[in-house]
């Protein structure tokens, strides 16, 4: 039974279709997951005991972070199921991840040095979770980089996959980095075993922000993919149908 | 309202932060979109060329 889904969704015009009904599904709960977290992160959650209102500043960089390394992980686990399966849709949904990724990474990476100046005194430190963090960009600027550098889109797809899979090692070393050596970044307080570590009136907003990034990520996965897709599948005929059944101009 | 954006004097972090999310959100969906709409253009011209020499 599973390898039957597996194949269907394989199928390069069954996932174009199903990704195109499924965008919306993911971009409306992302839109109302955010705007809720926004109220409860900036307007009803109390201001923190030590670091008063800028605590603030994690209802954005934790999500960012988390998009960091969940971006990297689908694309990794993407790249190998192509590897394996020489499935193109795998691949597809590989090439989409990167710019997201690099950019969400950019984007904690900024949050925290705007985070760290007010608590911790400076913008950067050469510290474990911060330098590890700063690697994972260069490998999401690495994987775009061999893409751009390859004109053949197979050959891009297989040797851009080996270097996500290879980089994966970076990940766990980022989540447990805290934990393993002296950080001046703190030690996990959502995703950890056990309870969190925070009350529910800060906690709630942040799960909210973090379930409403995901699903945003998810939306973008499923427009960057037909494109990707489309790229892949210049001569295949299901091609004419897909793009025949709508509008032109419209997506 | 003015307390709100002061931000208990950590504005100048705070907002900074928020602007900069709502940048990369809304330039990932623009470049998404965009993505999506030249590998469509670029799709369409191909099937149509591929139809006028057939």
């Amino acid at each position: 039974m599973a390898w039957v889904w597996f194949h269907r969704f394989g199928s390069p015009p069954h996932f174009y279709r199903l990704a195109t009904r499924l965008t919306p599904w993911f971009a409306w709960p992302a839109a109302l997951l955010c705007a809720a977290g926004l109220v409860g992160g900036l307007v009803l959650a109390p201001p923190d005991y030590q670091q008063g209102d800028g605590f603030r500043i994690i209802y954005v960089h934790a999500p960012a972070a988390w998009l960091s390394l969940m971006v990297y992980v689908v694309m990794a686990a993407s790249a190998a199921v192509g590897l394996i399966w020489r499935m193109t849709v795998a691949y597809a949904v590989s090439a989409s991840c990167a710019v997201i990724g690099a950019s969400f990474t950019a984007l904690a990476l900024a949050t925290g040095m705007l985070w760290g100046r007010p608590m911790w005194g400076t913008y950067w430190e050469w510290d474990p979770r911060l330098t590890s963090e700063l690697l994972l960009l260069f490998l999401y600027l690495g994987y775009l980089g061999l893409r751009n550098s390859i004109d053949d889109i197979g050959r891009a797809d297989r040797a851009s996959a080996v270097l996500a899979i290879v980089g994966v090692v970076n990940v766990p070393i980022i989540h447990y980095s805290v934990v393993w050596w002296n950080s001046l970044h703190q030690a996990p307080s959502v995703m950890r075993f056990g309870r969190p570590t925070m009350p529910a009136a800060m906690l709630v907003p942040l799960l909210l922000m973090l379930a409403g990034f995901t699903a945003y990520f998810v939306a973008l996965l499923l427009i960057r993919s037909r494109g990707e897709l489309l790229r892949r599948e210049r001569n295949a005929r299901w091609i004419a149908d897909a793009l025949g059944a709508r509008a032109p101009g419209k997506v | 309202m003015m307390k709100f954006l002061a931000m208990g004097g950590y504005a100048r972090y705070v907002w900074p932060c928020y602007l900069l999310t709502a940048l990369v959100v809304g330039l990932n969906i623009r470049w998404a979109l965009r993505a999506l709409r030249s590998a469509q253009a670029e799709a369409r011209r191909r099937t149509a060329s591929v139809k006028a020499a057939s």
